[in-house]
C-alpha cells in the first residue's frame, strides 16, 4: 500500500533504529514528548519502545482532544440532545467518553439519537434528510479538524440550513505545549511534533519553542519509519546543541501551512478568552468559539447550556499524566478501578488517549515479563 | 421467560457476577461486555455445568446418541450487502457454530421476527437465500416461527435459526487441550465482512472492491479433520470482535499466550486501507466465513495442506502459535522486532477521525 509500505520496511527501521542508538549518549537520560495523540497510538501499536534504548523516554503529551475535554462539556452537550427532536452527531472518538451520567453510547441505549458520523459536513447532510429534527454537531479536535467544521457552518449560512448547530469544542495546540513547558514540575528534552495539526498551521507556529524555550521539535509522520526519523533529528540536535524546528513529514506538511484553511477558521470562529482542558487547567486562548456572525448555528448561543464544572474524581491524576508527569500505569486508578471498559478519565477512552494505549498494547505485556522475570 | 424464578439461582445465589445496572450496545457486541453477561448471569442461572469453557454449540448425549445444538441471532443493517445479506448468514452462521465445534449441521429452525411495513419482495428475496445456502450447506430447514412487531420497533427483520448436528467422528475439541507449541491456523483474509458492512451502510464516502466472506466453513473443518484428526484441538469461527477476541478467549480458556506474527495474517489491501483511514484493527473486524483452528505442531502443516487443498482455502495460513510466555494473553509480534498486547473488543470498532 502506497505511502504506508515504505515507512513500515523492516530493513530500513532495523537500520534507523540502530541510528538511534548510536546517537544516543549512554550517559545520558532523553525525555522527548510526542505531543500528539496518534503518535501515541502508534508507538504503542507498532511496538515502537522495544526498539529504542533505555535511556529514551518518551513522554505523551496533550495532543488527544477527547482527552483534556473536561466531563462538564460533555454533559452539556448531551444536556441539548436531551431536548426533543435532538440528534446528537459526533466522531465515533467521542462515543464512549464518559460524562456524569454515562456516555453518549450509554444515552444512546437509553434511547437518545446519538450518531456516528465521520465528517461534519456529514451531520449537516443529515440535517437536510431530517428537516423535522435539529442536528447537533459535538465538534472536538485541534486545527486537524477545526477547518471542517468551519466550512460546514459556512455552507450552512450559505445554505439556509436552520435546523443545523454545532457545540464547538475545538482546541488549539501552542497555548497547551506552551502551558506544559510552564510547568515547574516538567524536564523536556525534545518534542516529536503533531503532524496532522500542521498541515493546517504549518512549521512557523512552533519556532518560538526553539528560540525561547532552546528545545528541538521534529514535526512527524505517523507510520514507525517517521517516529524513528523524528527521533533522530532531536537526537542529532541535541549532540550538537542545536535547537530548531524540522519538517519529517514534508510529504504531508507545508511550512507555511495551509492558508484556505486558516482563513476558514478565521472567518468563523474567535478565540475564547479562556478554556477549561481535562488536567491541565483553565488556559487563556487556548480554544475557540463560533462568531457571533454564526450565532444561529452555535449550539451554546441557540440551547440552555447548564455549563456545570465537573471536577475529576479525586483519585484519578489524568492531569499528571497529561503533562507527562506520571506515566499511565503509575496512576492509582489505573488498570483497577479505570481501565477501556469501565473509564474513569478520558486518557482511558480513547485509543489515541496513552491510558488506554498502554492498557491495550503495553500493559499486560510488561505484567507479563514481570512476572516471567520473578519466576526466573 | 423469568430468569429469577429459576432454581438454579436459589442453589448458587453467589454465582451470579453481573452487576451491571442496564444493558449496553457493547453487551451484544461479542467482545468482554458479552462474556461478562453471559458468564455472569447467563450460565449460572441456566447452564448445568458453568465450569465447562463456553463453546459454540452444546454437544449432548442421549443415550448413546450425541447430538450438537446451538442458535444464534441475526440484526443487521443493511439487511443485504456486497456478498450476501441477512438470509444468507442466519442459515451460515448456525452451520458454521456447530461445524467448529465438530458437528456437522443436519436441521434448523428459523424463527423471524418482522416488521409492520416489510415489503413482501425484501422477505421472499430473504427466504430465497435462506433456502440457498442450507442447499449450500447439505442442512434441512424443518420448521420455524414468525412475529410481527410494529412499525418502528424493529429494523425490517430479525431471523434466529437453531440448529441441530451430528458430531463428526474423531474430532475432540477444547480449548484446554491446546499445548505449547501448537499452531494457529487461519483459512484466509480477516475483515471482509465487517467491513463491506461498513461501506455498505453508505456512511462513509469511499468505496471498495470487497465482498462479504459468508459461507459455510464445514468445508474446512472437514478437511482438517481428516488431515490432521486427533492434532485439531479447538476451532472458532471469528465473527463479531473478529480473530483477536477468539483468540483471547482462547489464550484465556488454555491458560497460555498466543503469539501472532503480523506479516503472517492474510489481508485484502482494501481492508487494510480501510483499517487504517479508520483507525480500526482488522483483528478486531468481523468475518463471518473464516475459520481459526489450533493443530498439533507435528500435523500443522498436514491441515494447512488441506486447507489449501479446500475450494476457498487457498489463502490459508499459519498465522502463530501458542506459547508458555504470555499466558492469557494474545501477542502480534511487528515485522521488525517490536511487538504489542492485542486485546478482546471493547464495545463495537469505532472509527478513529479526530
Amino acid at each position: 500500500m502506497k505511502f504506508v509500505d515504505e515507512f513500515r520496511e523492516p530493513e530500513v527501521i532495523r537500520r534507523t533504529a540502530e541510528e538511534i542508538r548510536r546517537l544516543a549518549d549512554p550517559n545520558r537520560h532523553y525525555r522527548i514528548m510526542e505531543v500528539c495523540g496518534g503518535h501515541t497510538h502508534a508507538i504503542y501499536r507498532f511496538g515502537l519502545k522495544d526498539l529504542l534504548p533505555s535511556n529514551i523516554d518518551l513522554i505523551h503529551g496533550p495532543g488527544c482532544p477527547v482527552c483534556v475535554l473536561p466531563m462538564g462539556r460533555i454533559d452539556d452537550g448531551l444536556s441539548i440532545a436531551e431536548q426533543p427532536n435532538v440528534i446528537f452527531a459526533a466522531f465515533g472518538d467521542m462515543m464512549r467518553v464518559p460524562g456524569t451520567r454515562g456516555s453518549p453510547l450509554e444515552h444512546q441505549a437509553r434511547g437518545m439519537d446519538v450518531r456516528i458520523v465521520y465528517s461534519p459536513s456529514d451531520a449537516l447532510k443529515m440535517a437536510q434528510a431530517n428537516p423535522d429534527k435539529h442536528v447537533m454537531f459535538f465538534a472536538i479536535g485541534f486545527e486537524t479538524t477545526a477547518p471542517s467544521t468551519a466550512l460546514t457552518l459556512m455552507r450552512a449560512k450559505a445554505q439556509d440550513i436552520h435546523n443545523f448547530s454545532v457545540f464547538c469544542n475545538h482546541v488549539t495546540i501552542i497555548p497547551a505545549i506552551r502551558a506544559i513547558l510552564d510547568s515547574p514540575d516538567m524536564r523536556l528534552d525534545a518534542f516529536i511534533g503533531p503532524g496532522h495539526v500542521s498541515t493546517v498551521i504549518g512549521c512557523r507556529p512552533y519556532e518560538w519553542i526553539a528560540k525561547s524555550e532552546n528545545k528541538p521539535v521534529a514535526v512527524s509522520g505517523f507510520e514507525p519509519l517517521d517516529i524513528l526519523q523524528s527521533i533522530v533529528m532531536v537526537l542529532r540536535q541535541l549532540r550538537a546543541n542545536e535547537a530548531k524546528i524540522e519538517n519529517q513529514y514534508k510529504r504531508v506538511v507545508p511550512w507555511e501551512g495551509n492558508h484556505a484553511a486558516l482563513r476558514a477558521m478565521a472567518d468563523v470562529f474567535e478565540l475564547r478568552p479562556y478554556f477549561e482542558w481535562r488536567g491541565l487547567g483553565f488556559i487563556s486562548q487556548s480554544a475557540l468559539r463560533i462568531r457571533d456572525g454564526y450565532a444561529e448555528w452555535d449550539a451554546e448561543q441557540r440551547f440552555e447550556v447548564p455549563g456545570v464544572r465537573v471536577t475529576d474524581p479525586k483519585a484519578a491524576q489524568c492531569g499528571e499524566v497529561l503533562k507527562g508527569v506520571l506515566k499511565p500505569h503509575q496512576c492509582r486508578l489505573f488498570g483497577n478501578e479505570c481501565t477501556p471498559e469501565n473509564p474513569i478519565g478520558a486518557l482511558m477512552v480513547s485509543s489515541e488517549g496513552s491510558c488506554a494505549a498502554y492498557f491495550n498494547y503495553e500493559h499486560r505485556k510488561t505484567a507479563m515479563v514481570t512476572r516471567i522475570a520473578s519466576v526466573a | 421467560m423469568s430468569l429469577a424464578s429459576g432454581n438454579a439461582a436459589a442453589d448458587n445465589p453467589r454465582r451470579i457476577r453481573f452487576r451491571e445496572p442496564q444493558i449496553e450496545m457493547a453487551h451484544g457486541a461479542g467482545g468482554q461486555a458479552s462474556r461478562r453477561l453471559i458468564e455472569g448471569l447467563f450460565a449460572p442461572l441456566l447452564f448445568k455445568s458453568s465450569s465447562e469453557p463456553l463453546g459454540d454449540a452444546a454437544h449432548l448425549d442421549f443415550g448413546g446418541t450425541r447430538i450438537a445444538i446451538t442458535t444464534d441471532s441475526f440484526v443487521v443493517k443493511p439487511l443485504s450487502f456486497p456478498g450476501g445479506s441477512i438470509g444468507e448468514l442466519a442459515v451460515n452462521g448456525t452451520v458454521n457454530d456447530l461445524a467448529v465445534s465438530g458437528a456437522k449441521a443436519e436441521a434448523m429452525v428459523v424463527t423471524y421476527v418482522l416488521e409492520a411495513g416489510l415489503p413482501t419482495p425484501v422477505l421472499e428475496g430473504e427466504v430465497c437465500a435462506m433456502a440457498d445456502a442450507a442447499r449450500r450447506a447439505g442442512v434441512t430447514i424443518v420448521g420455524g416461527d414468525t412475529k410481527v412487531v410494529e412499525h418502528g420497533k424493529a429494523d425490517f427483520m430479525y431471523i434466529t435459526t437453531t440448529g441441530i448436528g451430528r458430531p463428526l467422528p474423531d474430532l475432540k475439541v477444547d480449548p484446554r487441550s491446546v499445548r505449547p507449541g501448537d499452531k494457529i491456523l487461519l483459512s484466509g483474509p480477516v475483515g471482509d465482512h465487517g467491513v463491506t458492512i461498513l461501506l455498505a451502510r453508505g456512511e462513509l464516502d469511499f468505496e471498495a472492491d470487497l465482498r462479504s466472506d459468508t459461507r459455510s466453513v464445514l468445508p474446512f473443518v472437514e478437511a482438517l479433520a481428516k488431515a490432521a484428526g486427533q492434532g485439531v484441538r479447538w476451532m472458532r469461527d471469528p465473527t463479531r470482535g473478529g480473530v483477536a477476541t477468539s483468540l483471547n478467549e482462547l489464550a484465556r480458556d488454555c491458560e497460555l499466550g498466543i503469539v501472532l506474527q503480523e506479516e503472517a495474517i492474510p489481508l485484502h489491501d482494501a481492508v487494510r486501507g480501510a483499517c487504517e483511514l479508520l483507525g480500526l484493527d482488522p483483528l478486531h473486524i468481523a468475518n463471518e466465513g473464516q475459520f481459526l483452528a489450533v493443530v498439533a505442531a507435528e500435523q500443522a502443516n498436514a491441515g494447512l495442506d488441506a486447507l489449501h487443498h479446500t475450494p476457498g482455502g487457498e489463502g490459508a495460513q499459519i498465522i502463530g502459535e501458542a506459547r508458555e510466555q504470555s499466558a492469557g494473553a494474545v501477542v502480534v509480534s511487528t515485522r521488525y522486532g517490536g511487538s504489542r498486547v492485542i486485546d478482546m473488543l471493547v464495545g463495537d470498532p469505532l472509527p478513529r477521525i479526530c
